[in-house]
């Protein structure tokens, strides 16, 4: 190391000895400065190095000669955190060369002196920096040690307490656990696993599990365990039984998980089963119950739904099967329950229940009753209709023999719809609303039988059916309307009165006409209530009318015409309801005239004319309608309570050829001259022409109707027709 | 599998730790064999790597200095590492004698030495726990005692942001622990970086790699991801510069180059 240049000066106010010192530590601080690690400043550093200059330089001059200061000096170093050994090197190098000229005095010790004592300095100050460093070094490896061992007696306690934990969870969990290598072999289990094996430890541990195959494992369960223990897989979960040790059956929810080692290579096997034997007995408990009838112990119909979407669904690759349906109605067996009591009746129905199972044993054959005396037979083992077909025929030979109960010999019949079909094509509902249609076509033609399903008698019967189910709610949302189409006196054209016609809006297919409802709503009794409501309402027309045209002379109050079907006529309230409505719309009885139709009256006693002659004596007229098209009894006429006849439009159209008919001529005029002669009034219907109202008034007709005069409207075109008329 | 929350983790000093490769750098002996291997290594491709410890330690100690000059006396130091000369309580006291100081670290190791030194020390503790869960720092016993979370607190996250990968979401982290604060809390940081380096980046990526064989991998960021860190806070003079230029107490000439590498920044939560 080059020696800087002397000083200049000898012992100046600014280079005294503290000064001199000062300089000696910058060169050393900014010597060492570089090689050390410390985070303080130069100048921080350099107040460090102060006092161990001190030592060094006092040592120097010290008299007697003592090293122990340097020793000091050397340690300082280190504590300074000069740990690098080359802080010493360098520190050395900066004492040989500056102490004693920064520190050096003249007071006795000669150059040499110096020299010699500033050697062996360093000496003693390696030997301090060394033996410090050695300390320190020692100390610090003994505190990590130290530490690394806190850390870790600190690991495995939280390790053990983690264990201990562990190993509460193992013995007091609520569900088994068991653990086992990869070769099966169960190393490992707790003691609730065991509980749910038998209670046998030994029964489980140290066995394998491939032992533990059950018929009923699913095919999947030995494919994931197989992809398990090769580490293919991670973790499965199935639904799987075992054998106890007693033979009995242990039903477990199973999850089974890889552990794998710290390098990531598969080591064991951890499972865990919950115990579901009970649930599942319950389940499957429940689950018979809610699909079974409990009466007969039949499939029931969510059973027999879920059966029939598997029959009437193509297969998950499109391949189609087929299926067939026989659709059973008990004859009469509502005559049997109410004549015999309802115990007798499900008697019955058990009987039928188990000659019917008897029909059907095979495989992808099931009966399963629907609710009432209703039952189905399902099978997906057919080749086409004969073999339904079939199938229906034993039902009906097994249904033939007579059902002994109390002694009884009760005779059972029933009526079947039969569909059969390709899979795939039909939803579950349209097979079975196929079927019952069909099941019902077999009950009109007498019952006893078996008719296959027919897509036209189907449709037809679908609409037929739709309009029939929409029927009471269109009465209450009053979908029902009334149009009125006049009546018109033949010899002046004055207006008489109208007919009430009563029609459907209905939502979907518009405006429907009586011929498409009224025999429907007969069907379903809905007539009665409905014929209430026209005639209600007809009533109150009328009588409104007559408040805005209050005529008088010849033309006499407008009437209105309503329709009496023949359900509506053996109503026990007809009478009493007509007069009801009479009364509060204030109509007079002789303003009313109900319209009967001659095939209602056919036959008809005593018993059924009486309410129509109570009527017709308390004013209201009677008139027989579409006269002419049934069996037109003349001889009859004279006991009804009629006093119009409305002749039917078949022979009005007669006379709108051109030459009229004679013959149809001949007759009109007979029919009209015997009414008079009986003194019925005769109205005509269907008159379109001129021509036509004409050779009618010739002939001596009383009224008419028809498209002539106006088709049917709404009220208030009668209205206006009858100011026209008393213009 | 991630190890769950009560399990500590295994202390296995057959692998390096950086921590006590840092005490290392620093000239220490609380290190092992496999600690200086590892240091050796990477100090092959990087041989300054204890000078840029040395700068991270300088800054540390000027920006614990500015903390205390504006009256932030409480000092959250998360991954504090091996205890060593010129730690933040003797700095921060030297300012204040009534400063605080929490040492965080995941290296149960650290942990046990810190608790060994810091025995009897009042207004210190020391928590195990990660900066990738920062949940567990604040809510552990030692900060809930010894920090109060009206007043301000300078965290301190120097030298270990660079340990987290994005995948441990090191931005949310310090956002989670500055939305914990009180308003004139200080962010303090430093955050290795290729750009300073005065070897080229190839070179310096040979130190990655030896990072690599330890459990902290190294993070390079540049400075406008070291910048993000700050998002939310505002930096105070000089912003986010190489250590040497963060309010140097002398001469940034006088410097060795490597101090240079990486960068360090304060902010101030308003």
């Amino acid at each position: 190391m080059k020696v800087p240049s002397q000083p200049s000066g000898s012992a100046g106010e600014t280079d005294g000895p503290e000064d001199r010192l000062r300089r000696f530590v910058t060169i050393w601080g900014r010597a060492i400065f570089p090689v050390t690690a410390t985070s303080l400043t130069r100048a921080e550093f350099e107040g460090h190095l102060l006092p161990l200059a001190r030592l060094l330089c006092d040592a120097l001059l010290a008299r007697p000669f003592d090293t122990a200061p340097a020793q000091r000096a050397g340690a300082g170093l280190v504590d300074a955190h000069c740990t690098d050994p080359d802080a010493l090197g360098r520190s050395l190098g900066v004492v040989d060369s500056y102490l004693v000229l920064y520190c050096g005095r003249d007071d006795g010790l000669g150059g040499e002196d110096l020299r010699a004592r500033c050697a062996r300095l360093q000496h003693a100050m390696a030997t301090g920096y060394a033996q410090a460093l050695r300390e320190r070094t020692r100390a610090e490896q003994e505190s990590i040690a130290r530490s690394a061992l806190a850390a870790r007696s600190a690991a495995e306690i939280a390790l053990h307490a983690t264990e201990s934990r562990f190993r509460a969870v193992f013995d007091g969990a609520a569900i088994g656990i068991g653990i086992a290598d990869l070769d099966g072999r169960v190393l490992e289990v707790n003691n609730t696993l065991t509980r749910m094996f038998g209670g046998v430890e030994g029964h489980v541990r140290g066995s394998n599990i491939s032992e533990w195959v059950h018929p009923e494992d699913g095919p999947h369960v030995w494919r994931l365990y197989d992809e398990l223990v090769r580490g293919e897989r991670e973790q499965y979960r199935v639904e799987k039984p075992y054998y106890r040790g007693d033979g009995t059956v242990l039903w477990t929810n199973l999850t089974v998980s890889l552990l794998r080692d710290a390098e990531g290579e598969p080591q064991y096997q951890l499972a865990l089963m919950e115990d579901v034997t009970e649930r599942r007995l319950l389940h499957l408990r429940l689950r018979y119950e809610a699909t079974h009838d409990a009466l007969t112990g039949l499939p029931n119909r969510t059973l027999f739904f879920e059966r029939l979407e598997k029959a009437v669904t193509a297969g998950p690759n499109g391949e189609k099967g087929r299926f067939g349906l026989c659709y059973l109605d008990l004859d009469g067996f509502k005559a049997i329950n109410d004549s015999l009591g309802h115990s007798v009746g499900d008697r019955l129905l058990v009987e039928v229940a188990d000659r019917l199972q008897s029909c059907a044993t095979g495989p992808g054959e099931m009966v399963a009753r629907l609710g009432g005396d209703e039952f189905v037979a399902l099978t997906t083992r057919t080749d086409g209709e004969r073999d339904v077909a079939g199938l229906a025929d034993r039902i009906l030979a097994a249904l033939s023999g007579p059902i002994g109960i109390d002694g009884r010999e009760l005779t059972v019949r029933g009526s079947l719809g039969v569909v059969e079909g390709p899979a795939g094509e039909r939803t579950p509902a349209e097979v079975l609303r196929s079927a019952d249609i069909t099941m019902y076509r077999a009950k009109s033609a007498g019952g006893n039988r078996f008719e296959l399903a027919d897509p036209e008698a189907d449709a037809r019967a679908i609409t037929r059916h739709g309009l029939t189910t929409a029927l009471p709610t269109a009465l209450e949302r009053g979908e029902f309307f009334i149009e009125y189409q006049p009546l018109v006196h033949l010899d002046d054209g004055s207006v008489h009165g109208a007919e009430a016609l009563v029609r459907w809006s209905h939502p979907q297919h518009g405006v429907l006409g009586p011929d498409r409802f009224i025999p429907l709503a007969e069907d379903t009794g809905l007539i009665v209530p409905l014929g209430r409501w026209v005639l209600q309402e007809a009533v109150r027309q009328a009588r409104s009318w007559q408040l805005e045209n209050p005529r008088t002379g010849g033309a006499g109050p407008l009437r209105v015409n309503v329709n009496l079907s023949p359900t509506q006529l053996h109503h026990p309230r007809l009478v009493a309801d007509t007069v009801d409505v009479l009364e509060r719309a204030g109509l007079d009885p002789g303003a009313l005239c109900l319209e009967v139709t001659e095939s209602a009256l056919i036959g008809a006693d005593e018993d059924l004319l009486k309410p129509l002659r109570q009527l017709a004596e308390m004013g209201v007229d009677i008139a027989l309608d579409d006269f002419g098209t049934g069996y037109s009894n003349l001889a009859n006429l004279r006991r009804l309570p009629v006093s119009v006849l409305k002749l039917d439009r078949s022979f009005t159209r007669g006379m709108q050829q051109h030459p009229v008919d004679p013959v149809d001529l001949k007759i009109v005029e007979g029919i009209v001259s015997l009414a008079h002669s009986l003194e019925l009034a005769v109205t005509v219907e269907g008159v379109e022409t001129a021509a036509q109202a004409a050779r009618l008034r010739e002939i001596g007709c009383d009224t008419a109707q028809g498209w002539y005069y106006a088709r049917p409207g709404a009220p208030d075109r009668i209205h206006s027709l009858v100011l026209a008329d008393a213009v | 599998m991630e190890r769950p929350a009560w399990a500590p983790p295994g202390i296995d000093i057959s692998v390096p730790s950086v921590s006590r490769m840092y005490d290392f750098y620093l000239g220490g002996s609380h290190n092992f064999e496999v600690d200086r291997e590892a240091a050796r290594k990477a100090m092959e491709f990087l041989p300054g790597l204890p000078k840029i410890m040395q700068a991270n330690r300088a800054f540390m100690r000027r920006a614990v200095r500015y903390a205390a000059d504006n009256d932030v006396t409480q000092f959250l130091d998360i991954g504090s590492g091996i205890p060593t000369f010129g730690n933040v309580h003797e700095v921060a006291r030297a300012a204040d004698p009534a400063a605080r100081v929490v040492y965080v670290d995941h290296d149960p190791v650290a942990v046990a030495h810190s608790r060994a030194v810091l025995d009897g020390v009042d207004g210190t503790g020391v928590v195990a726990a990660d900066l990738r869960r920062p949940a567990d720092i604040l809510h552990s016993a030692e900060v809930r005692e010894l920090l109060d979370f009206d007043r301000p607190v300078a965290l301190l996250l120097i030298a270990v942001l660079h340990f987290l990968e994005d995948a441990d979401r090191p931005y949310e982290a310090v956002a989670e622990l500055l939305d914990a604060l009180a308003p004139g809390s200080l962010l303090v940081l430093t955050h290795a970086s290729y750009e300073g380096i005065p070897v080229d980046a190839e070179r310096a990526s040979g130190t990655v790699d030896v990072y690599r064989s330890t459990r902290s991998p190294l993070v390079m960021r540049t400075a406008e991801e070291i910048g993000r860190f700050f998002e939310g806070v505002e930096t105070v003079e000089p912003g986010l510069v190489p250590m040497p230029h963060w309010r140097p107490d002398s001469p940034a000439e006088e410097e060795d180059p490597y101090a240079f590498s990486g960068y360090a920044g304060v902010g101030r939560k308003a």
